[in-house]
């Protein structure tokens, strides 16, 4: 099969994304502005064999796909900031239970209902910590339509690999805009399979993990099944007065993120070899930094742009090393600063600006190209 | 070069569609690149909607249009509303029925593309007569890929249709020009 070329707005380019990464199951509840994702799965998924269920709120959504995915299918969400609050109950129940699916959180401006129709970029945080208890998450960002389906597909392929749900934080503007899509011939794209067990039924241990991550039976596959949001030990059995089963399973279940952080770590430098201030952008908002950075470069500043596609985990030992090499670091973000506390507290306060925008719009290069010029100049 | 370009009118008269036609025709079919973006908002039938189509041959970092090179109107609040931000340089391009100049209008290139519609038999095309009128004025796409464009974007039967329209548009805007 040949490439193809599409002109897609990145909520579509992520739904196709998810179908070429083989999610078969989406339960959702329409939100301004993910709706087009939740409409063009209910559309696909039947022409595919898959399954489309629009559920009564986004509570019973992430329940559904939790469910899915111990069916043995992969399973998706899409939502925006009002339907991912009310999902995070789930999101920690997939992190206890260590359940593959993918939660797509198109950002709009918040807190609440905020402004349904414009841009955000505050959920960053709450992607992080939503759900209650100690855990770890992955979560990557798209900047084009063909990140929203490039990294769709790598949400669920580490979704697959590291038994975790995958939060993909778009933005309305990146949701919205199209943009050409390039599809690449099937046997181009790597897919990824949850691990299956290898023993036999009497002897699966269903939470017993040689490199972190358990092998993975599903319901109906001939081995027991134990899923529960109860501390567990690696039979399954609820352990909910052991603290030493909830020391092992907790560092478990953060360590196969914090671990693996140099794997996952995603970042493209712009400009960087010879920058003295960086920014440091994700999303929409490194596509205003770049066009910043490319403007500030033709004026004979040092400045290259640091745009992070995984989110979380934070990639600390990156930032820690550059510290020493760059001057100042500028984190322009839609939200009052958020990926800011990340950044200083691996490079210092004195080292960390922060250029915010509240929501609704994004920012204009030359506001950024301003910002730019007051840092370099010491202001 | 980047180019902006901004289609305005009211909900109906496929406002929305002249944009992601013309950007899909730059990018798939000519090669550049190209955004687009509807306007996004509470908007319904009858109440003002607008498009923009970033084109240009390098990296498109800023994908909104703020000041449009080129701006394209169906109804007088379009026109209101948008010719305050056209670049001083700028062309506009109208329906002539629809919309009423204020005096000291810079480049200006008008075409009445309802009515030639209407000639057509259907009202509804005015918009892919717009469309041809912009390719023949600016030579930003080239007519190859706006037809490819417009053909996969409506249903067979209408085909020919669409086609004439865009044709129609098309010679005036190319007579536009040599004038």
């Amino acid at each position: 099969m040949k490439k193809q070329i599409k002109f897609y707005s990145g909520n579509i380019a992520a739904a196709e994304g998810a179908l070429v990464a083989g999610c078969r199951f989406f339960a959702g509840y329409p939100i301004t502005p993910s709706s087009e994702i939740a409409e063009h799965m209910a559309l696909r998924l039947p022409q595919v064999g898959g399954v489309f269920i629009q559920m009564e709120d986004e509570l019973a959504s992430m329940a559904a796909i939790l469910g899915a995915s111990w069916g043995g299918a992969k399973s998706m969400t899409a939502t925006s900031g009002p339907g991912f609050s009310l999902m995070q109950e789930n999101i920690g129940l997939g992190a206890m239970t260590e359940t593959p699916c993918v939660v797509i959180n198109v950002q709009r401006a918040g807190p609440s209902t905020g402004m349904p129709t414009l841009v955000g970029q505050a959920d960053v945080m709450q992607a992080r910590w939503g759900s209650h208890g100690d855990y770890e998450i992955i979560a990557l960002s798209p900047f084009s339509p063909q990140e929203c389906f490039d990294l769709t597909i790598k949400a669920f392929n580490l979704a697959e690999e590291y038994r975790v749900p995958v939060i993909v934080l778009m933005d309305e503007s990146v949701g919205h805009m199209f943009e050409k899509v390039v599809i690449p011939p099937k046997d181009k794209i790597k897919i990824v399979e949850r691990k299956k067990p290898t023993v036999p039924p009497e002897k699966y241990m269903p939470y017993k993990a040689e490199d972190f991550v358990p092998e993975m039976a599903c319901a109906g596959e001939g081995y027991n099944v134990h899923v529960t949001g109860l501390t567990h030990d690696e039979k399954g059995y609820p352990q909910a007065t052991d603290p030493e089963v909830q020391d092992r399973l907790v560092r478990r279940l953060c360590d196969k993120i914090r671990k693996n952080e140099k794997k996952l770590r995603d970042i493209e430098e712009y400009e960087m070899d010879d920058a003295e201030i960086a920014i440091v952008s994700f999303g929409i908002s490194a596509r205003s930094s770049k066009a910043a950075v490319r403007f500030a470069r033709q004026h004979g500043y040092k400045v290259g742009l640091i745009r992070l596609k995984t989110i979380w985990p934070f990639p600390d030992e990156y930032f820690e090393k550059l510290a020493d090499e760059i001057k100042k670091f500028v984190v322009v973000e839609i939200n009052y600063g958020q990926i800011k506390l990340e950044v200083e507290r691996n490079v210092g306060r004195e080292k960390t600006h922060l250029l915010p925008k509240m929501g609704g719009e994004i920012h204009k290069p030359e506001e950024i190209y301003r910002k730019i010029k007051e840092v370099y100049n010491g202001n | 070069m980047r180019m902006e370009i901004k289609f305005g009118g009211f909900g109906g008269q496929g406002i929305i569609l002249m944009g992601n036609i013309t950007a899909r025709a730059a990018a798939i079919y000519d090669g550049k690149n190209a955004v687009f973006t509807p306007s996004y908002g509470p908007e319904a039938r009858g109440g003002a909607a607008s498009s923009n189509v970033v084109i240009s041959e390098e990296e498109i970092d800023y994908p909104y249009v703020t000041n449009p090179d080129i701006l394209v109107v169906m109804s007088q609040g379009a026109y209101e509303k948008f010719a305050p931000i056209l670049k001083d340089d700028g062309l506009l391009i109208i329906d002539e029925d629809l919309v009423k100049l204020r005096n000291g209008e810079g480049k200006v290139a008008k075409i009445p593309a309802t009515r030639i519609a209407e000639e057509l038999g259907k009202r509804i095309v005015a918009n892919i007569v717009m469309l041809g009128f912009f390719t023949g004025v600016t030579k930003l796409i080239s007519y190859d890929a706006i037809k490819k464009a417009v053909l996969e974007s409506v249903p067979a039967r209408f085909r020919e249709l669409n086609e004439e329209a865009l044709e129609k548009g098309y010679r005036q805007g190319i007579e536009w020009q040599e004038e």
